[in-house]
């Protein structure tokens, strides 16, 4: 497999834009990214989409029709929430496999104030299970993954509670985020219960948005970085859920994670403590919890400790080992298709010292992770290094 | 036959397939040579061992269990009542079944939740809508041992 590396990003501030469609949202980013590699649309050879909600509608070739109809191969990507990472990671296998030398990954979502996912629909709503044989919605499937942690280990709900007031913290420093509200732990604690532990802001909004990165081979970086350093990707796992005793009653998010996180390690050549940043997915507080000890940085039952010495916070609030100090979902939002290609932009603003994320800068940062997990299961970890 | 088809189908019926009413309603799997128990009756292979579907025998499901977590449901889809608690039970045969927790209060298991954890609760049914058709729709929940 060949090097492959990230020319450009591109991303739009995540929010509501009731006004637009899906492929201006998508061409917005995917033009950002284009301008940023020091490219156009005619030098891409391959692009792979991710989008959920109109996944049966060509999303990319709408994108394209927006931006430029090359003809080029174009994919069409769904995996739940791991949708945009899977995209990228489609992108990435393109240029590693010696196919092509410069692909783009586009992610984009439009869920206006779509509430609560999950459950189950269709039929005669008699034979509808929500409500009546407990509940599949995402608060109560991921409070049951922290309800899981409290009864292995004690943990508190101060500890989930903690997480959502240092990513709401971190989401100030970002303009892209789309809440950038300070919380205070009480008012995290005392807020609307939605699905015990998690409170109303332990709990990603659903949004808009889109990101795209523009992926080449070496010999591209060469002709178009222009000295500039641009981040290798170390590392593209992707795994799904294996068989565990209660996966089909209770979805297991640790188990594929930690076999991703194993893996991601292994073929990136680096351990926990090198990766200067994580970007994780926290769609609830319960989830980000978890898989700190997940990821590896913590030890197993170690995640309390872990929040209560700040663990996860920016190095600017005198923590260590920082987690998504983009805001996570928690505060920059969730719209499915865009999560795990913006949290790659992320990562790749700190290793590279872009200015998009420089009031939040990690000094120094040579390594990033980024983790998704979509329910059902998919995990992606990409480790990008520089 | 026919009288008892008829019969049969004027009578309630399970929320979801693997509920079995009569007498004596309890949960039913399907269990593979290899030990796993699946709740789905249309299953073609185990996604243990991957074993096909002549590997499976129907079993019957103990009524009582322990609770293995929960969660409060606050907030839901219009037309659900909420609060409730939704409870993942560990069944003696080595399955994990999803259902409602009644007769106990969320405030205490919220301020206390250890309480929740290896809670020994039963099954019981009960009449939660009617279909199109009129018939009643039965489902089951736990509620803690008496």
């Amino acid at each position: 497999m060949r090097n492959v590396y990230v020319l450009g990003t591109g991303m739009i501030k995540f929010g509501r834009y009731p006004e637009k469609t899906v492929p201006e949202l998508g061409g917005e980013a995917a033009l950002i990214a284009l301008k940023d590699a020091g490219v156009t649309i005619k030098d891409i050879e391959m692009f792979a989409c991710g989008n959920l909600y109109q996944s049966n509608a060509m999303v990319g070739q709408r994108i394209l029709q927006q931006i430029g109809q090359t003809g080029i191969p174009v994919i069409n990507v769904s995996n739940a929430c791991a949708t945009g990472s899977t995209a990228f990671r489609e992108a990435y296998f393109s240029i590693a496999s010696g196919m092509y030398d410069m692909a783009m990954a586009v992610g984009v979502e439009q869920m206006g104030k779509q509430g609560l996912l999950g459950g189950t629909g269709g039929g005669d709503p008699a034979y509808s299970t929500e409500g009546k044989l407990g509940s599949g919605l995402m608060p109560a499937v991921f409070g049951q993954a922290g309800i899981e942690h409290m009864r292995k280990y004690g943990t508190k709900l101060e500890h989930f509670a903690k997480i959502s007031v240092k990513s709401h913290k971190h989401a100030t420093k970002n303009p892209f985020s789309q809440y950038r509200n300070e919380v205070t732990l009480e008012d995290v604690m005392n807020a609307r219960m939605v699905g015990y532990p998690n409170t109303l802001y332990m709990c990603c909004p659903t949004g808009d948005g889109a990101a795209a990165a523009i992926l080449v081979s070496e010999d591209k970086l060469k002709q178009f970085a222009g000295g500039r350093k641009r981040p290798r990707i170390a590392a593209s796992v992707l795994t799904s859920d294996p068989y565990t005793d209660r996966d089909l009653t209770l979805p297991d998010v640790n188990t594929l994670t930690r076999r991703a996180s194993k893996l991601a390690y292994e073929k990136a050549g680096v351990g926990p403590k090198d990766i200067a940043l994580t970007e994780l997915h926290d769609c609830f507080a319960t989830a980000e919890l978890v898989h700190y000890e997940n990821l590896g940085l913590c030890g197993d039952g170690e995640a309390g400790e872990f929040i209560d010495k700040k663990g996860g916070c920016h190095p600017d609030l005198g923590g260590f080992a920082p987690v998504n100090v983009s805001g996570g979902l928690l505060s920059k939002g969730h719209p499915l298709g865009a999560t795990g290609v913006a949290n790659i932009c992320e990562v790749v603003w700190h290793l590279t010292q872009d200015e998009r994320a420089k009031d939040r800068q990690i000094p120094n940062a040579k390594a990033g992770q980024a983790h998704v997990i979509g329910l059902g299961s998919a995990c992606t970890i990409n480790i990008l290094t520089i | 036959m026919a009288e008892q088809a008829q019969a049969a189908d004027s009578g309630p019926r399970p929320i979801v397939p693997f509920l079995k009413l009569g007498p004596n309603p309890h949960l039913e799997g399907l269990k593979c040579s290899c030990g796993a128990i699946f709740l789905d009756p249309k299953r073609v292979a185990c996604s243990k061992c991957g074993a096909t579907s002549d590997s499976f025998k129907p079993i019957a499901l103990s009524n009582k269990g322990k609770v293995y977590v929960f969660s409060v449901v606050h907030q839901s889809f219009p037309g659900i009542k909420t609060p409730y608690v939704t409870a993942i039970v560990d069944l003696p045969e080595g399955v994990s079944v999803r259902s409602n927790l009644i007769d106990v209060s969320h405030e205490e298991l919220q301020k206390n939740p250890k309480k929740g954890f290896d809670m020994p609760v039963e099954m019981v049914t009960s009449v939660v809508a009617k279909d199109r058709e009129g018939h009643d729709v039965v489902a089951f929940q736990f509620r803690p041992c008496k």
